[in-house]
């Protein structure tokens, strides 16, 4: 293998693009599974169901990201709705959860992922817009635009929820809820109603997320399998919860995927983000910035 | 008593049936349902008795399936020999797999499982030897005497696999093992506490579930002729492996044998009547309304229905 320093600049530099778009496709998780402990394995197939959505509106005429944000209230309701019967279903009841729970959101992806089949067939999809296909050359690098689109958004994105957890009333009420449902309770709030809500947000982040998705490359039903090990090995990285730790672990996956990408070839790629994620479960299973 | 004798009513009934029907498409699809059997059996050991969900099915069925496929295209090994071997192979792979992963709970241990499949399956997709991503061609030798088709001769063989697990399940269940794997079910601190040797007990579910899914995998190969690592680490199998048991209940070694044979019955059905979609379809919906609706599974439906008949 021959070493070169402007191939490893390029893989960094990709690499970086690409770690700010696995961070906004992780960030819905990392609120769900991260502060609810909901173990939402599900999250990538809703993700690539809202990828199809956005390719549905683009026939429409309506540009990607717009369709993404558009998508984003009818997902919320979704998204309520599916945490609402969780709930009923599993943790009121208490017993067994965890197997069950578990198996629950399972068949749910892989209901939304036929349900993708039947309804486009298993061929890939893509949609069009004025930024994607050009690229931007810095130098002697040269950046495809849409991966540049994509950063911009998930960093208003990421931003935009942290600043959301951080400075709202209901967003502190939702980290209340990560570290004591007990003593929320006391306080004289509803548990159970600030879960769903932030449930709903995680899924509308997501709908942007699956816009996003779309633009960076073409999607098929199949392709929420490849995003529960990235998605996951984020949040878990991040530390479970930690929106600064997930734009951080987004970073690291992006860059190291990259690197083995231009190092040893596309068939080793697969199994960075679920070697990463191994790693961090053996050595550090609360992440890098574990609450 | 009565197990054994059911036991070995099932696997005469399997050899006559080799005897007695012509038509191979059977044997085709009775092989593909008692190794479901096995793969449910196998997954319940760990996922029903303990509750640690695993997704890795594939990985150990899959190096199970290679195992066989390599030692053969190396020493052409008989039969018998590859399965044993694939049974080791992905009983050292649960093992391993067991004392890395197990001190994780819930969520994070399923999350690891998935991890090992894709691991696996990519070092498979760079190992030259053995055929790569594009696959391994694989002559079959003819079939062993009292067999007229090599077809037959796997689904007999399946189907002492089949009896064969479901003793082990069943052992398991009885012995003061099944006593401590449900212990750590209901409370692991509680288990740790009244010193149920809890991490030593999971690696050993784990190992035994690993090892038996390895030897459902072994005569994979021989019965496709071929091997290839995209549909041997399917996640099809995790999810025919998970679902069974779900369905038919997971508290004994008889749910995952009533939930496989039904499921993948029906997945035959579907898949020849309907398409191979709608069978993944009405999987996925199955074990949704079980976990939502009959958490005890079928077996639990059945037990709740005589209790309430019976006052």
């Amino acid at each position: 293998m021959v070493f070169s320093f402007d191939l490893l600049l390029e893989a960094v530099v990709f690499g970086i693009l690409l770690g700010c778009f696995y961070a906004a496709v992780s960030i819905g998780l990392s609120v769900s599974f991260g502060l609810l402990d909901v173990p939402h394995i599900a999250h990538p197939a809703i993700m690539v169901f809202g990828s199809y959505c956005t390719f549905v509106l683009g026939r429409y005429g309506f540009d990607p990201i717009v369709a993404g944000v558009v998508l984003m209230p009818a997902f919320f309701v979704l998204g309520m709705g599916v945490y609402r019967f969780y709930y009923e279903a599993f943790e009121r009841r208490g017993s067994d959860a965890g197997v069950r729970g578990i198996a629950f959101f399972f068949g749910l992806a892989l209901i939304i992922e036929v349900g993708l089949i039947l309804a486009f067939g298993v061929d890939q999809r893509s949609v069009e817009a004025a930024y994607i296909g050009k690229s931007l050359s810095i130098g002697e690098m040269r950046v495809p635009l849409r991966f540049l689109v994509a950063f911009g958004v998930a960093l208003v994105l990421m931003t935009a929820l942290t600043l959301y957890l951080s400075k709202t009333f209901t967003g502190r009420a939702i980290k209340a809820v990560a570290q004591d449902e007990a003593a929320l309770r006391l306080m004289g709030a509803n548990p159970v109603r600030i879960k769903q809500w932030a449930f709903g947000i995680a899924t509308a982040v997501a709908a942007l997320a699956g816009a996003l998705l779309i633009i960076v490359g073409p999607v098929e039903p199949g392709l929420d399998r490849v995003y529960i090990g990235r998605t996951f090995s984020v949040v878990v990285l991040a530390g479970l919860g930690s929106m600064t730790g997930t734009l951080a672990a987004g970073l690291i996956l992006g860059i190291s995927e990259s690197i083995v990408l231009m190092h040893f070839g596309a068939s080793w790629a697969p199994a960075v983000s679920f070697g990463l994620l191994l790693i961090v479960l053996g050595i550090r299973p609360q992440g890098l910035f574990g609450r | 008593m009565k197990f054994w004798a059911s036991a070995g009513l099932v696997f005469s009934l399997a050899v006559i049936a080799a005897a007695i029907v012509k038509n191979e498409y059977y044997f085709f699809a009775g092989y593909t349902v008692l190794m479901f059997v096995v793969l449910a059996t196998a997954w319940n050991i760990l996922g029903g008795y303990v509750g640690y969900v695993n997704f890795g099915t594939p990985a150990f069925f899959g190096l199970g399936a290679y195992t066989a496929a390599v030692l053969f295209k190396a020493t052409a090994a008989p039969l018998a020999l590859q399965i044993l071997a694939a049974a080791a192979m992905s009983g050292l792979l649960g093992f391993a797999a067991g004392l890395l992963t197990l001190r994780l709970r819930g969520i994070f241990f399923a999350i690891a499982t998935i991890a090992l499949v894709v691991i696996i399956e990519t070092l498979i997709n760079n190992w030259r030897y053995a055929g790569g991503a594009t696959g391994l061609q694989l002559l079959r030798p003819p079939p062993t005497a009292p067999f007229e088709s090599y077809v037959k001769m796997l689904f007999v063989l399946m189907a002492a696999l089949a009896v064969a697990a479901v003793a082990i399940a069943r052992y398991i269940e009885r012995s003061w093992i099944g006593r401590g794997l449900r212990a750590i079910r209901d409370s692991e601190e509680a288990a740790e506490c009244s010193g149920v040797p809890t991490l030593r007990l999971k690696v050993f579910a784990c190992t035994v579930s690993g090892a038996l899914m390895g030897a459902g995998g072994a005569t994979m190969p021989m019965y496709l002729s071929f091997i290839e690592p995209a549909s041997t680490f399917n996640l099809n199998y995790a999810i025919g492996a998970l679902a069974s048991p779900m369905i038919g209940g997971t508290a004994g070694y008889l749910g995952p044998v009533i939930g496989a044979i039904l499921l993948s019955t029906v997945q035959q059905v579907v898949t020849v009547t309907i398409s191979s979609e709608m069978n993944v379809m009405v999987v996925g919906v199955l074990l949704v309304v079980f976990v939502v609706a009959a958490p005890e599974g079928i077996l639990g439906l059945i037990r709740k229905w005589t209790r309430s008949s019976s006052r």
